[in-house]
């Protein structure tokens, strides 16, 4: 089910500015990727390309390929709003449906895109719920409003919304930034566990996040303010902390900078 | 100016001592609060000056047209067979009217408004949406009695047609159509651009997020906001007097026939100096305050039953 993600020279502009300039990499399915990095490297502008999120900007725009296993994401033919099914994205900070109960925003995707049965539609939010770790705090209250749960809550619950409509790959920005250490705790669990389902990326600021729960870690950096980012270095992860091969890398894991 | 004098008078500190801790957190400087005290008293008068205006009207119309609103047959019979110095008679006609020629202005208004806020705040880029965008700022300024003058021009020059209830309300949605698109257009900016992407992120097409996650979230300012501007152009008097000119039967056919309205019933008697016109005058003065108000009413009690919970 899960599916690898190959990037080959990937330039990002945003209108005339480039962002992002000669990302390749890959990341293996099943397996967890880091980004990391200081700030406006660019690597939110990445992640967002691998669902094709960046183009809902305007201007926004990419040179190179992105292929999820033999499927060009970037083809001419190829349907954005299809992307998004198979890609999905958790953001930095939770944002539920603030019209929607808690059943009605772990449904929204399947809802939303035409599914009507009830009874499937219960069904895929508990097991979403369950998959997010979060089903036993709201079991009793799926009809009360998303908005009202706690921070960390919220974010699991748009984890579940997320994996709802069972996507290949899982895409996160900074998903715990906003979050306390034990409901960070409780996602980096989460994102152990669905890594054996998804393919999964995660931006984070968080060092020790990054040699916890990844497999995989890339470290992008900016050349010089207003040059492009790009990507410094990509491996894995136990090398990239132990032993980077570029100094930039070393520098930044070790806090001498960023 | 007397703040520059204050601040003379009451030295907080010792020289030398500027910042240091010394200077203690809990002290209040007496130069502050009496700027503090200043800025309140300007603005509770300001207030003040602009509740008197409010009060007085208020007053004064509920004192002289308030027992006409206590009588059965105001809000039961029309002025049919009744001259303006004749008591007795209702307004019945008027307020019908008024309340079928709202209801029409809503109906052509809203949709077109809302759809011009949504391509605007949604889809609009480049040279077509700032053209809308100006188009729609001219539209706000226009006054009343011009709408008026080219709907009449166009009704009743170029086509010939009669002056019937319909064309007020073309009038009416011409001055309605740009307060709706503008207060869309704020509500749909209030909504957080994450939720759109949310909706994105899960593979929903754009239209399907617009209609039920964007609007959705917005919509009982969206309600408020066309509540509010149907208040306003009810009691718009300019259109119905060049298309509208006032009977005392009710008449409900908007495309046949004149059909009384409040603001014309009021105009209507405006000049006797009878006690019967005069109190008709008051009584429906008022009658047309209360509509308005129970509108805004309306909007706010709209606007607490939001569809956003929290
Ligand atoms: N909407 C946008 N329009 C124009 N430029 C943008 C936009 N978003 C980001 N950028 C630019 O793209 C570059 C990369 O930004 P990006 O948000 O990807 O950085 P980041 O690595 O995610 O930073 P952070 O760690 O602070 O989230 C920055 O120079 C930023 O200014
Ligand atoms: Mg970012």
């Amino acid at each position: 089910m899960a599916k690898r993600i190959d990037v080959k020279d990937l330039d990002i502009y945003y209108g005339d500015f480039k962002a992002v300039e000669g990302v390749t990499m890959t990341v293996e399915p099943r397996s967890v990727t880091a980004f990391i990095g200081p700030s406006g490297c660019g690597k939110s502008t990445v992640l967002r390309t691998l669902n094709r999120m960046h183009e809902v900007i305007p201007g926004g725009r990419v040179d190179g390929s992105v292929m999820l296993d033999d499927q060009d994401l970037y083809a001419s033919s190829m349907d954005p709003v299809a992307v998004r099914r198979t890609v999905g994205m958790v953001f930095q900070r939770p944002n539920p449906f603030p019209t929607m109960s808690i059943r009605d925003n772990v449904a929204a995707g399947l809802k939303l895109n035409g599914l009507k049965n009830k009874k499937k539609l219960d069904e895929v939010v508990e097991t979403s719920l369950k998959g997010a770790n979060l089903w036993n705090e709201v079991k009793d209250r799926l009809d009360k409003p998303g908005a009202g749960l706690s921070g960390g809550q919220q974010q699991r619950l748009c984890i579940a919304r997320a994996i709802a409509v069972n996507p290949q790959v899982l895409l996160m920005d900074e998903p715990c930034s906003a979050l306390d250490p034990i409901s960070t705790l409780a996602i980096e669990d989460l994102i152990n566990e669905l890594k054996s389902d998804y393919t999964i990326v995660i931006v984070t600021h968080n060092m020790q996040q990054a040699a916890r729960v990844s497999d995989q870690t890339a470290f992008f950096n900016l050349k010089a303010t207003g040059e492009p980012g790009r990507l410094v270095e990509v491996g894995d992860t136990q090398r990239i902390f132990s032993n980077p091969t570029e100094k930039a890398t070393e520098d930044y894991i070790s806090g001498r900078f960023g | 100016m007397s703040t520059a004098q204050l601040d003379t008078t009451t030295p907080t500190t010792p020289p030398g001592t500027g910042s240091s801790p010394t200077r203690g957190l809990g002290e209040r400087s007496g130069g502050r609060a009496a700027k503090d005290l200043l800025a309140k008293v300007v603005m509770w008068l300001a207030f003040a000056i602009a509740v008197v205006p409010l009060v007085w009207i208020l007053g004064s119309t509920l004192v002289k047209g308030g027992h006409m609103l206590l009588e059965a047959q105001w809000w039961t019979n029309s002025q049919a067979g009744i001259t303006s110095r004749r008591e007795g008679g209702g307004a019945v006609h008027a307020i019908q009217g008024t309340l079928i020629q709202a209801v029409v202005t809503a109906v052509m208004s809203v949709p077109v408004g809302v759809l011009t806020a949504v391509y605007l705040v949604e889809y609009g880029r480049g040279r077509l949406a700032r053209v809308v965008s100006f188009m729609v700022d001219i539209l706000t300024g226009i006054p009343s009695i011009v709408a008026a003058l080219f709907v009449y021009a166009l009704w009743v020059t170029t086509f010939g047609f009669q002056r019937v209830a319909f064309a007020v309300t073309l009038a009416l949605t011409l001055l309605m159509i740009p307060t709706v698109v503008r207060s869309t257009e704020e509500m749909l900016k209030l909504v957080p651009n994450e939720l759109r992407e949310a909706s994105y992120a899960l593979g929903v097409p754009k239209w399907k997020t617009i209609m039920k996650v964007v609007v959705p979230t917005a919509f009982s300012g969206i309600v408020t906001g066309i509540l509010l501007g149907l208040a306003r152009v009810m009691g718009e008097t300019a259109p119905l007097i060049i298309l509208g000119p006032y009977t005392k039967v009710i008449a409900t056919d908007l495309f046949g026939g004149l059909m009384a309205t409040l603001p014309t019933m009021i105009n209507q008697d405006r000049t006797e100096a009878l006690q019967p016109a005069l109190d008709r005058v008051w009584g429906a003065s008022l009658t047309l305050i209360l509509l308005v108000f129970l509108l805004n009413l309306l909007g706010r009690f709209v606007g607490r039953f939001s569809k956003v919970k929290s």
